[in-house]
């Protein structure tokens, strides 16, 4: 390649809001129910029916404006975007084109190559869509209306990021901090969070932008980062060969690797946007902006801050512990009520992260209670039990979530301090291993490592090792 | 004693006194429309089973002192726009042929917790897009004053059913004058309320800003009552507002004295008749007479109320409509095929020709490239006339003119010549743009004995100022039945 050529990325992200009711009805915003039986007049566009606002919806939209640095539209209003297609029922979408929520922002990443601030050009609400289901069998369709009027928020970025390893550090951060808020689980398999990648390619150094193409919908982070790939490559090659880049809406195959057209801009429909008549302008207040600014939780860098100085934790313990909010909320709440923070962070970055890793979960599977992890450090703290013991616990804790005091009581699991019971075991290791007792005695201090372990072996892991450690001692001089 | 002669307020009484029961009133009704239809045509729906099982219903509850109120038994006629549970609302258009809704319109339901018995679905300009109901799937309504003449729109089927006694009193829709202008023609009274007044819920929507629900008639009596029952604050419309001057009733007085009344030049000039005018002028002289103070003055920005008010109409209504696409409800071609086929022959074969226009001429204002040109600066006049009435309303209580330019034209005459039918709501349309209340009752007939409707517009909330005017007005005449009325 005689040429060098950069990448210019801007991504559309939606996000499906944790409101527990759609944005224009009191429908269930619940997701795998039955199709059609969250649906009311407003959501299946009956004539007659009118949309309510869902304050929630204009709260979440908020916060995450307000985290990404963004400036507010006090006075802001939702326009029509008109499209017929069967999954939109009233043939036109509720959406924000003239006056968004939320724009001129931006977000801090970091990538290997050092950090940069990706600008968020604005973040408006809208309603989705339903869903189309093909029969296999006939040429029919059928519609499931249960996702129509799920609120989204849709966050466009500027064309600020150059490549997919920025894209990738991008979306993460969006989620960490959406999911901080509380305003989305943002789970991409299950759609609430989905990117439209728009992406095009010019010289180095060349001021102007390329043409850009829009992929859509694309499932994983892993895939958008395949996709981004497979399509800088793609305009290369047109550009290096003389050909022109279309204009166009594409589909990423993943399993193929590829990307085909959908449509181009020829084709590209006029959305005849207007005001939206049915929805009054929406005024936020200087003091309710200013009330959701005083209630913005503690996002994550102030969290990993935090961590550091007042539980004296390792960055990089720190870092991991409040990658996930799941993680951090875990933390926090065992550490509350067993106030052991340095315990509950060994917990977290061992053991929680070698099953999570071995059950193939992401941290937002974890279904523990801190209560429960906060019980296991108090008895391992009052040596109740051993640490061999402790591990065994906290995977049933992990998979059961089951409370350990329960569990140590029915199973019996208690660390002996019976001198007299461990005298006995002792003696009869020092009896069966004479070619160990033989190495400590002649001065190999290692060899006693291998009796404790005999030892505990033969009482089953429940002994008391400090206590093992010392009668041995006493047993051997 | 013909029960469909008295007002709604008077049957009302009768029945709460004992000397009427629902079911009676709502039996005269039945005959009344069997007797009539076949003239006149003004329902699409009669739902006579179904009234006087509610007739029933609402006697019972009015003998064990549940109902009280004014309207208590008295039959009514609904415009075929508003939903009504379990029963066929069409729009009177072949695209909803086949519609049954699932819920009642917040002003029906209203109506109905008042003791309202519904009698049927009145027929209405198809999808309440015209001036004369002659664009309805169903057939024309013909005018009970002379069925060569149409009764006017779109809420003609209301209008003519009143103006016939074969109801005391219907509800009706108003987006650009189609409860005022109707009711001009067909010689009854009618108020279109203050944008936000009545909930628009279950309203099927043709211009979602302009659109408001309102009662039609024999006079302002029943209309204050009827418009106080109507009146709510609704949660489920975004748009409805929290009044707490609704006691319309109240404002029935007949005194005038030191009341400003202003008439428009521009209402006087080229295009009015002038046995309207005569008539008009004569109605200001006899508030005059009565105390008020009335005055020409210049509106301003009269001709630019019809551009504006069809660019925004048109353009909300061409969004509206997206939802009847065979899809859900509704109508569905036969044979199509694939989606876009289909679509394209249901809406074909669903949609009549003045409804065909108006998508298409509001798809083109908000088409891109067109929209800063025509749907922006429509709203921009819209408030700049809106400004021009706050300016009226700072030197005025009322404004008063004409409520159409004529008396009913002839059935046929208006389809060929759109835009003189467009042209004919010019003294109506920019009350619903600036969202002002009004009202419009009868001063008197012309040559052919056809009625003239007297307008008279409030500010915004201030219905009740037009309501005293409209009311004293009224007491120096006496209720002129239609011919059919009196059959």
């Amino acid at each position: 390649m005689s040429k060098e050529y950069e990448t210019v990325i801007g991504l559309e992200v939606h996000v499906e809001l944790a409101t527990k009711t759609k944005i224009f009805c009191s429908c269930s915003t619940a997701f795998g129910s039955a199709p059609n039986t969250h649906t009311c007049p407003v959501c299946t566009g009956m004539p007659g029916s009118l949309p309510v606002l869902n304050k929630k919806v204009v709260e979440y939209a908020l916060a995450v404006g307000l985290a990404t640095g963004c400036k507010i539209n006090q006075y802001s209003k939702f326009d029509r975007k008109n499209y017929f297609y069967p999954d939109n029922p009233q043939n036109y979408q509720i959406s924000q084109l003239y006056l968004p929520l939320c724009y001129d922002g931006g977000i801090e990443i970091e990538t290997e190559s050092g950090s940069k601030t990706v600008g968020i050009h604005e973040i408006h609400m809208e309603e989705d869509a339903g869903k189309l289901v093909h029969d296999d069998w006939e040429e029919v369709s059928f519609v499931d209306y249960n996702r129509s009027g799920v609120p989204l928020i849709e966050i466009v970025s500027e064309p600020d990021m150059r490549s997919a390893e920025e894209v990738i550090a991008y979306l993460e951060k969006l989620r960490t901090i959406i999911q901080y808020l509380g305003a989305s689980d943002c789970k991409m398999q299950e759609g609430s969070m989905r990117a439209d990648v728009n992406l095009s390619v010019r010289e180095k150094g060349a001021k102007a932008f390329g043409t850009r193409t829009e992929m859509k919908n694309i499932g994983s982070f892993k895939a958008i980062a395949r996709a981004i790939e497979a399509e800088t490559a793609r305009q290369i090659d047109l550009i290096e060969a003389g050909q022109p880049v279309v204009q166009e809406t594409r589909r990423w195959n993943d399993e193929q690797g590829y990307s085909y057209a959908m449509r181009s801009k020829e084709d590209a429909q006029d959305y005849r946007y207007f005001p939206e008549p049915d929805l009054v302008p929406l005024v936020i207040s200087d003091a309710y902006l200013q009330r959701l600014r005083d209630s913005q939780p503690e996002l994550r860098d102030e969290k990993l801050a935090r961590y550091i100085s007042e539980f004296e934790l390792p960055e990089y313990d720190a870092q991991i512990l409040t990658s996930v909010k799941k993680l951090a909320d875990l933390f926090e709440a065992a550490t509350k009520l067993c106030g052991k923070a340095k315990k509950v962070s060994n917990w977290l970055m061992g053991e929680t992260m070698r099953l999570m890793k071995e059950r193939d979960m992401d941290p937002e599977d974890l279904a523990f209670s801190p209560a429960n992890l906060a019980k296991l450090i108090a008895l391992t703290e009052a040596g109740t039990i051993n640490g061999t013991v402790a591990k065994e616990v906290f995977e049933q804790i992990f998979d059961k979530d089951l409370d350990p005091e329960q569990y140590v009581e029915t199973h019996g699991l208690k660390t002996v301090d019976d001198e007299d019971a461990l005298r006995s075991a002792i003696a009869k290791v020092i009896q069966d291993n004479p070619k160990s007792v033989e190495d400590y005695r002649g001065g190999k201090e290692k060899a006693i490592g291998f009796l404790v372990g005999q030892t505990m072996k033969a009482m089953k892991g429940k002994a008391n090792p400090g206590l093992v450690n010392q009668i041995l001692k006493e047993m051997l001089s | 004693m013909k029960l469909l002669s008295l007002t709604a307020v008077a049957l009302g009484k009768k029945i709460r006194a004992g000397e009427v029961t629902a079911q009676e009133a709502v039996q005269a009704s039945l005959e009344a429309i069997q007797q009539k239809e076949e003239q006149i045509h003004s329902f699409v729906t009669i739902d006579q089973e179904g009234a006087l099982f509610r007739a029933r219903e609402v006697q019972k509850k009015i003998e064990a002192g549940m109902l009280t109120g004014p309207l208590a038994g008295v039959p009514v006629a609904i415009k075929d726009n508003l939903c009504t549970k379990g029963m066929l609302t069409t729009c009177s258009s072949k695209m909803l042929n086949n519609f049954i809704p699932t819920y009642t319109a917040e002003a029906v339901l209203n109506l109905e917790k008042a003791g309202a018995v519904i009698i049927g679905k009145t027929n209405m300009d198809e999808f309440a897009m015209g001036s004369t109901t002659e664009t309805s799937a169903f057939g024309v309504t013909k005018n009970p004053w002379n069925t060569d003449y149409v009764p006017g729109g779109s809420s003609g089927g209301s209008c003519a059913a009143v103006a016939a006694e074969e109801v005391p009193y219907a509800l009706g829709s108003d987006t650009g004058g189609s409860i005022r202008q109707p009711s001009a023609f067909c010689g009854v009274t009618g108020i279109k309320p203050t944008y936000g007044t009545v909930s628009r819920f279950g309203l099927i929507a043709y211009g979602s800003s302009l659109d408001q629900i309102g009662p039609v008639a024999k006079d302002v009596t029943d209309c204050a009552a009827i418009l106080e029952a109507i009146t709510s604050y609704d949660k489920k419309d975004s748009t409805s507002i929290q009044r707490k001057d609704a006691d319309f009733t109240s404002a029935l007085v007949d005194d005038v004295k030191g009341m400003k009344i202003g008439i428009p030049r521009d209402y006087l000039k080229e295009g009015l008749d002038s046995e309207v005018k005569e008539a008009v002028l004569a109605a200001a002289k006899v508030l005059e007479e009565k105390g008020a103070v009335v005055e020409e003055f210049d509106l301003s920005l009269v001709e630019y109320a019809i551009p504006a008010y069809y660019v925004i109409a048109a353009a909300e209504a061409s969004s509206n409509l997206e939802r009847f696409d065979g899809v859900k409800y509704g109508y569905r071609a036969k044979d199509y095929e694939g989606l876009h086929d289909m679509y394209k022959k249901s809406r074909s074969q669903g949609f009549g020709a003045e409804v065909k226009r108006r998508i298409m001429l509001g798809s083109f204002v908000l088409s891109s490239g067109y929209y800063d040109a025509y749907y922006l600066k429509a709203l921009r006049t819209k408030a700049l006339i809106k400004q021009a009435f706050d300016r009226a309303f700072a030197n005025y209580d009322v404004i008063l003119g004409p409520a159409a330019p004529t008396t009913a034209p002839r059935l046929g005459e208006s389809l060929s010549d759109p835009l003189k039918m467009y042209l004919g709501d010019v003294y109506t349309v920019s009350v619903n743009l600036a969202g002002l209340p009004g009202i419009s009752l009868p001063c008197g007939l012309d040559k052919n004995g056809l009625p003239i409707g007297l307008q008279m517009i409030g500010d915004c909330f201030q219905e009740k100022k037009m309501i005293r005017a409209a009311y004293a007005y009224e007491q120096t005449r006496t209720y002129q039945q239609s011919p059919l009325a009196e059959q």
